[in-house]
């Protein structure tokens, strides 16, 4: 019998099937059929990769080939070319936008050099939807040597030595949650996996559960241990079918292999999993909101204390931890809280997942060190800022974090530095502004989301950001005076301190952070009535310049509203009222006749 | 799916199923093994390349030894098929020709695992663009 020769890992994350890799296995499976090579090339549909942007991605191995950007008919030539013919198919391959050498292996790309895989370990390199390919990992070993030879005092302190702190945002020691909840008497306990991601342009747990389910399964396994739960939830968004898909999966083999049910692996310990679905609504990320959504009850929050890991999922004590939290402790069970120490700052061990996303060149989910500097981040792995334009600054932990700039792209990047920054860690989103994004508008964009978002429970919140949205529009339109600046930060501090939960207690920082960064921008909107990044469209006027016009008319013909008037062979005339700034009369216009005011 | 009753059954089952992936944990990093490459173009397969790469896999196996195996395209030394060029770590390549399947297991007894040499070693007569 023919042996194996050639593994072909195709990316089965969200991102990449959009891009048709469902298509390209299939296609991939055909050929191998067709071509009688079933026994001498595996494909295997993998999580998510994280070079997102130069998705769908195919590795083959063992030569560690990176193809990027496949397309469903390229899957013949690669076939032919590099498995009969041995040839690697350079058109596929990554080329360095710098050097444009081409790179075949992943290693030696910008994109990974500076990335150290913990919680995304088995992603984009085992199939997620099988489970002997996570136990041929490791994977539950780290259970088993919990259950067979650690009490759960001993595990939680190496988890407390390790110095992970909650991936979710809010960075609370993680040994010292498990602490609490274990303290707590109760007959029933609980323990919630928070795969509630509602950050704009955070996507790390929906990888880990789609690349990795089973890590996140063991993990809540030994956090029943060591709190003395026998029941887990996970409370995961509607939004993220194939993220369900394949828990659901997962689960089934689990409970098949003996590996969550009673009496696992022969210790006598029981736990089990179910899932509860959220509608996406991004307060439900709050533990308190969670857990009443997870109850059937409205998502709104609640003062605390009690603390969930007092009273929780009914009433009975209940210890919630992020997905990518969980998807960091079978390693540091394995690996030991020495090695997971040895890595980060003093105060932030281990590596931390963020999502690169806007006007960056390498869009995509990077793990790396905490301590590691935004520059690194940003034009190293992320490859530098979009068309070659001028980096202005970038905004973590989502809507309820700030905005960071150029003065601090050489901060090492933990817990403690960025809110001495001025933002937070969040659940690690990171979008990307350059010198076409208007800070107040992006200010504006996330007070919208957070209006949109508030549970409407506590009236600094409900009331408060639609008040502080309305005066960032008037900012936006021309029509604010300088009282209007100052009214505007002293609510984002009323905000600040009077809302009931993190969401209200958060939400004006981009409005105060941009304030302090960008303060001049402000000013200019209100006393000079412009726009520095043109984007802005109340603030713009579209004029044609007499001399250059010849009257060609072809941006009266090109002009949507008919906004343009003027005869053949004459000066042409914009219209500002009917004008709605879209920029095609610029565009079409062959003589510079037409300039932004 | 059968039920694993112990940590003991697990790590049994670890080891069984480790196999499947081998292949993928060995190439995450080939310099720090042995990586064996077969020329397997045209005239490689034709002199019989397909017989001596499975040979040098089944080998491996059997005998527990930690190596990669891959294909490469045609060395240019076509009546010396077929040609296996081998890379021990921290060591130059090494290019043997006219390879069989009884050869092959020489090579894997005496250089894979003694650093004897055998006959038939193509010696370099070129240059890469990397050494220039």
């Amino acid at each position: 019998m023919a042996k194996i020769k050639y593994h072909m890992l195709v990316c089965g994350g969200t991102g990449c099937q959009a891009s048709k890799s469902e298509e390209i296995l299939k296609n991939f499976q055909d050929l191998i059929n067709t071509k009688g090579l079933e026994n001498e090339v595996q494909v295997i549909k993998t999580g998510c990769f994280g070079f997102c942007e130069k998705g769908p991605i195919v590795k083959m191995m063992p030569d560690n080939t990176f193809y990027t950007q496949v397309k469903p008919e390229d899957c013949a030539e690669i076939l032919e070319e590099h498995i009969i013919k041995g040839r690697r198919v350079h058109r596929l391959l990554y080329q360095d936008p710098e050097t444009g050498e081409y790179k075949s292996d992943s290693k030696h790309m910008g994109f990974y050099k500076k990335q150290i895989r913990i919680a995304l370990r088995n992603c984009g390199f085992i199939n997620p939807e099988n489970i002997d390919e996570y136990i041929a990992r490791d994977g539950y070993q780290a259970l088993g040597k919990v259950l067979t030879e650690l009490t759960p005092e001993g595990t939680i302190e190496i988890l407390k030595k390790s110095g992970l702190r909650g991936r979710g945002g809010g960075g609370f020691p993680t040994g010292l949650k498990w602490e609490i909840t274990r303290a707590v008497k109760a007959d029933q306990k609980y323990v919630v996996c928070n795969a509630d991601e509602g950050d704009p342009g955070a996507f790390m747990d929906r990888s880990v559960l789609e690349g990795d389910p089973h890590t996140v399964l063991e993990a809540m396994a030994i956090n029943g241990y060591c709190t003395g739960a026998d029941k887990g939830v996970i409370y995961i968004r509607a939004e993220y079918p194939l993220a369900v898909e394949r828990l659901k999966i997962a689960m089934k083999q689990a409970r098949e292999s003996g590996l969550l049910g009673k009496d696992i692996l022969g210790t006598g310990f029981n736990f089990d999993i179910e899932i509860r679905y959220g509608a996406g609504a991004f307060v439900c990320g709050e533990e308190t909101a969670l857990i009443h959504s997870m109850e059937g009850l409205r998502g709104e929050p609640t003062v605390k204390p009690p603390f969930p890991s007092e009273s929780g999922f009914l009433g009975k004590p209940t210890n919630v931890n992020n997905v990518e939290t969980y998807a960091n402790i079978p390693a540091i069970i394995l690996k030991g809280a020495d090695w997971y120490a040895s890595i980060g700052t003093e105060k932030s061990k281990g590596t931390k997942v963020f999502a690169l996303a806007g006007k960056i060149n390498n869009v995509g989910l990077i793990e790396v060190p905490m301590g590691i500097t935004l520059r690194e981040i940003i034009f190293e792995i992320g490859g530098g800022i979009k068309n070659d334009r001028k980096f202005k600054a970038v905004q973590t932990g989502g809507p309820s974090g700030g905005m960071l700039t150029e003065k601090d792209l050489d901060t090492p990047i933990d817990y403690d530095n960025l809110i001495a920054a001025g933002s937070m860690m969040g659940s690690g989103g990171m979008i990307v502004m350059d010198e076409d994004d208007c800070m107040v508008a992006m200010a504006k964009f996330y007070l919208e989301f957070t209006v949109e978002e508030s549970c409407g429970k506590c009236s600094p919140c409900r009331i408060g950001n639609k008040r502080l949205f309305e005066m960032l529009e008037k900012v936006t339109q021309g029509h604010a005076v300088m009282e209007d600046l100052d009214k505007l930060r002293n609510l984002s501090h009323v905000i600040k301190d009077t809302s009931l939960c993190g969401l209200g207690q958060t939400s004006p920082n981009p409005v105060l952070s941009s304030m302090a960064n960008f303060y001049h921008e402000y000013l200019e909107h209100v006393g000079d009535k412009k726009c520095r990044a043109g984007s802005c469209k109340s603030l713009m006027q579209y004029i044609i310049i007499p001399e250059n016009c010849i009257g060609c008319t072809l941006c009266a013909r090109n002009c949507p509203v008919d906004a343009i008037s003027g005869e053949r062979k004459q000066v042409h005339l914009i219209d500002q009222e009917k004008c709605i700034k879209c920029g095609a009369c610029m565009e079409k216009c062959k003589f510079n006749a037409i300039f932004i005011k | 799916m059968e039920k694993i009753k112990s940590l003991a059954d697990l790590k049994k089952m670890q080891e069984t199923l480790r196999a499947k992936i081998d292949l993928r944990e060995k190439s995450n990093n080939p310099d720090s093994r042995i990586q064996v490459k077969v020329a397997m173009a045209t005239c490689g397969i034709a002199s019989g390349a397909k017989e001596v790469m499975e040979v040098f896999i089944d080998e491996f196996t059997k005998r527990n030894i930690d190596a990669v195996v891959t294909q490469t395209g045609c060395m240019g030394y076509c009546y010396a098929e077929p040609t296996v060029e081998i890379t021990k770590p921290g060591n130059e390549p090494i290019t043997f020709g006219y390879v069989d399947v009884k050869k092959a297991i020489r090579i894997i007894d005496k250089y894979v695992l003694n650093n004897e040499l055998v006959d038939g070693i193509i010696p370099v007569n070129y240059e890469t663009i990397e050494n220039k």
